[in-house]
């Protein structure tokens, strides 16, 4: 299966797994700094994760697992091709267990499991850039980061609770890293936010389109924007899985049928189903 | 309180053949608190422009204009602002305002401007504005649209408004009829009484004969007729 | 007394072309200066020196600074000078879009200068958003609509609000009542006349038309060709001209 010998390991060439690299490092030095990076042509469409896949073939190694989940998922389209990828192109092992995988790519969550150290959580992310919907120029806003002139973000949750009554964004809710940058942490679910501060792994942002790299190490302190008197809630959807119980998880809504039946089920398909193992049974569970 | 000595204007006109018009030369005068003086002389005589020299707005070419303790010749404008705002009155024969802003708000601004509250300002605006028999029913609207009288009244009014130590009246019983002009005498007797120095053109000699207590020939000033 | 802003020596060149040159003024608290002069005279060349837009190659900028007093802004560290631009100082473009968020409400607009000093509690900031609305005649119930909704005359209505809710000291504007209807324009006049003096701000007015300067400035400032070649009281430069171009531009005003 393996054809690491028709590829150099993990795609990339050498160089540019280099130039990767030290925006990686770099970005760890700066935490939620973003750090512009030569991004290459991928053998995948833009969207399709290829900020993501470019540093996580930077940061995989011979001895890694790899798993890859999108919106939780471990067997969509898009995690099945990026997985199948690197077991063609390094040859490294996958998982679809979170406790087993060394390297995570990610797009839009978080795993359930509480990471560990020594493992790296790569995100794919669309737009690097929190300030962009408010501010288009990128010269202005990278010097807005760089003087730390963060009041418009302010701006747009003002805007969500003036016309929803509370801070409606409910992904791509924006933090600010150890108190300096404001940061887009791509777009997971706000219920995640709370698991990128002060994790024991290593967490690291791949914006392909848009060529941008950033990072979060190990402890960092995470805090999510809010007011004073719109404190900033992760919320989910009111119910517990309908196939494992679980009543912590963040939830998909599904539809079963055409008479409008929905259950709601884990995100996380591996969670899910390791509760299940467990013996754990949602209403809905066969 | 108003001292000007060996005062001169010419107007250089740059655009008509630099001609040059000298139209004052050597004004000597001086007013006490309490005095009304009146300008007199021909039409052109200079009587307009030595006024608006007083107060600032034309610029004399030598000679010093001393109203309190500036000197207006030489003075910054922020000094020349500060004594028009508390110390320098002058009504002038066309009122200028921003349109839109209602008669009782125009009346009240100078006093406003020296930091007197709205409600205060008001209360003393619609005082001199009743005094002056603006109807009641023009206070809300702007005097831009007011018959000439009209507007020459409510002209009186701003300018009385503050208890400027100094003023200067230009014309000011022009255009109006008996009563009214009965109410201007009285708030300039008023005016003196409380100590004020003021000058005065007045075309209406029974008015300038009643309130002014002597008369400054200004065609004196003039150069044809100095020399 | 220290002056609000002393301009000592500012020129600006482009290439060969002279932007402004050798331009020195004190502006006093709660003065009102007009700088008025044709397109091309480098009036807004120099605003925009004054404002930290452009960089002059010459000269000082100096603002009496609450914390620290008197200091040039143009060596200023450009956070600093950012800082007084969002705090002390307030910008009025021509165009109200050029000064709001047109993609956000009248009220974040507004707040956007608050949020960004740090004020963080939603009703606190809402509610000052709703005064400052009042304030400029804007009906408080269009508080969340944008203002490419609303007319031209509320925008820039909108556009001073969004200034001065920080409570700033010095005001630069460019042409605030350029492009607007002549009624519309007496009620913007009527209106800053008022938060001038309520608020005892200092302002620069840039402007070509002299109708406004009468009634908003108290001192005057006529440029030509990036040189001043008259200052003076407002009403002293319109009504008795010294220098040629000063004559030239009152008399070629159409009297109504």
């Amino acid at each position: 299966m393996t054809r690491t010998s028709e590829y150099n390991f993990a795609y990339l060439d050498e160089q540019t797994k280099r130039m990767i690299r030290r925006a990686i490092l770099k970005g760890l030095a700066i935490p939620g700094y973003q750090v512009p990076f030569a991004s290459r042509e991928m053998p995948m469409p833009y969207g399709w994760g290829t900020g993501g896949v470019q540093v996580s073939a930077a940061v995989l190694t011979p001895d890694d697992r790899f798993k890859v989940i999108d919106q939780g998922a471990d067997d969509t389209t898009n995690a099945v091709s990026i997985r199948s990828f690197f077991e063609h192109t390094a040859g490294v092992a996958t998982t679809t267990a979170t406790a087993e995988a060394t390297v995570i790519q990610t797009r839009h969550r978080i795993p359930e499991l509480p990471l560990r150290e020594g493992q790296v959580l790569v995100y794919q992310v669309p737009i690097p850039e929190p300030l962009r919907f408010l501010e288009p120029r990128e010269s202005e806003t990278r010097k807005m980061h760089s003087l730390e002139e963060y009041g418009l973000m302010h701006v747009k949750l003002y805007e969500d609770i003036s016309r929803h009554g509370h801070i409606a964004t409910s992904y791509a809710y924006p933090v600010k890293v150890e108190g300096r940058y404001v940061m887009d942490p791509s777009p997971i679910p706000k219920f995640d936010n709370p698991k990128l501060g002060d994790c024991p792994a290593v967490q690291l942002f791949g914006a392909g389109r848009e060529q941008r790299i950033y990072a979060l190490p190990p402890y960092t302190q995470v805090v999510s924007l809010d007011f004073e008197d719109h404190p900033f809630e992760a919320s989910k959807a009111d119910h517990p899985c309908g196939l494992c119980g679980s009543d912590s998880s963040y939830l998909d809504e599904v539809i079963i049928d055409d008479a409008g039946g929905r259950m709601f089920v884990c995100s996380d398909t591996d969670y899910c189903d390791a509760r299940q193992a467990q013996g754990h049974r949602g209403k809905d569970a066969a | 309180m108003i001292e000007l000595s060996n005062v001169s204007k010419t107007f250089t006109l740059h655009n008509q053949g630099s001609a040059v018009i000298e139209v004052l030369r050597g004004v000597n005068l001086r007013v006490a608190p309490g005095e009304c003086i009146a300008l007199t002389g021909a039409s052109g005589a200079g009587k307009s422009t030595l006024m608006r020299m007083i107060y600032g707005n034309y610029r004399a070419q030598s000679g010093v204009i001393r109203v309190g303790d500036i000197d207006l010749t030489r003075a910054e404008p922020r000094d020349i602002i500060r004594i028009r705002r508390r110390q320098l009155g002058y009504v002038s024969q066309f009122l200028r305002v921003v349109p839109r802003v209602p008669t009782l708000d125009v009346v009240a601004e100078p006093l406003r401007a020296v930091g007197v509250g709205q409600d205060e300002a008001r209360a003393t605006a619609r005082a001199l504005l009743t005094r002056l028999n603006i109807p009641q029913g023009l206070w809300p609207l702007s005097p831009t649209t007011f018959s000439g009288g009209e507007q020459q009244r409510v002209n009186i009014a701003r300018g009385f408004a503050h208890p400027y130590p100094a003023m200067l009246l230009d014309e000011p019983t022009a255009s109006l009829d008996a009563a009214n002009r009965e109410v201007v005498l009285g708030l300039i007797e008023a005016a003196k009484a409380r100590g004020a120095a003021i000058i005065g053109i007045f075309h209406d000699e029974a008015a300038r004969a009643r309130v002014c207590d002597r008369e400054v020939n200004v065609s004196d000033f003039t150069p044809e007729r100095a020399a | 007394m220290t002056p609000l802003l002393s301009v000592q020596g500012v020129s600006k060149r482009y290439g060969t072309h002279i932007g402004c040159a050798d331009v020195s003024f004190d502006l006093w608290p709660g003065e009102v200066m007009g700088i008025v002069g044709e397109s091309g005279s480098g009036k807004s060349t120099l605003l925009n020196c004054m404002a930290g837009h452009l960089v002059p190659d010459t000269g000082a900028v100096v603002f009496d600074t609450r914390a620290d007093g008197p200091r040039d802004t143009v060596t200023m560290s450009e956070p600093e000078r950012r800082m007084l631009s969002r705090t002390d100082w307030a910008f009025v473009h021509q165009h109200a879009r050029d000064g709001l968020r047109m993609g956000v409400s009248a009220g974040g607009n507004v707040g956007e200068r608050l949020m960004a000093v740090g004020a963080r509690h939603y009703g606190d900031i809402r509610d000052k958003a709703t005064d400052w609305l009042a304030r400029v005649e804007i009906d408080a119930a269009r508080i969340d609509d944008r203002p490419s909704t609303f007319s031209g005359g509320m925008q820039q209505r909108l556009q001073i609000a969004r200034n001065l809710v920080t409570g700033p000291r010095l005001i630069f504007m460019d042409e605030p009542t350029g492009g607007l209807d002549v009624s519309v324009q007496a009620r913007l006049l009527d209106l800053l006349r008022g938060l001038v003096r309520d608020m005892g701000l200092s302002a620069i007015i840039v402007t070509h038309d002299l109708a406004v300067v009468r009634l908003l400035a108290d001192r005057l400032m006529v440029m030509k060709s990036g040189h001043v070649v008259e200052a003076g009281l407002t009403d002293q430069v319109l009504d008795d001209p010294q220098h040629a171009y000063t004559q030239l531009l009152v008399s070629s005003v159409l009297q109504v």
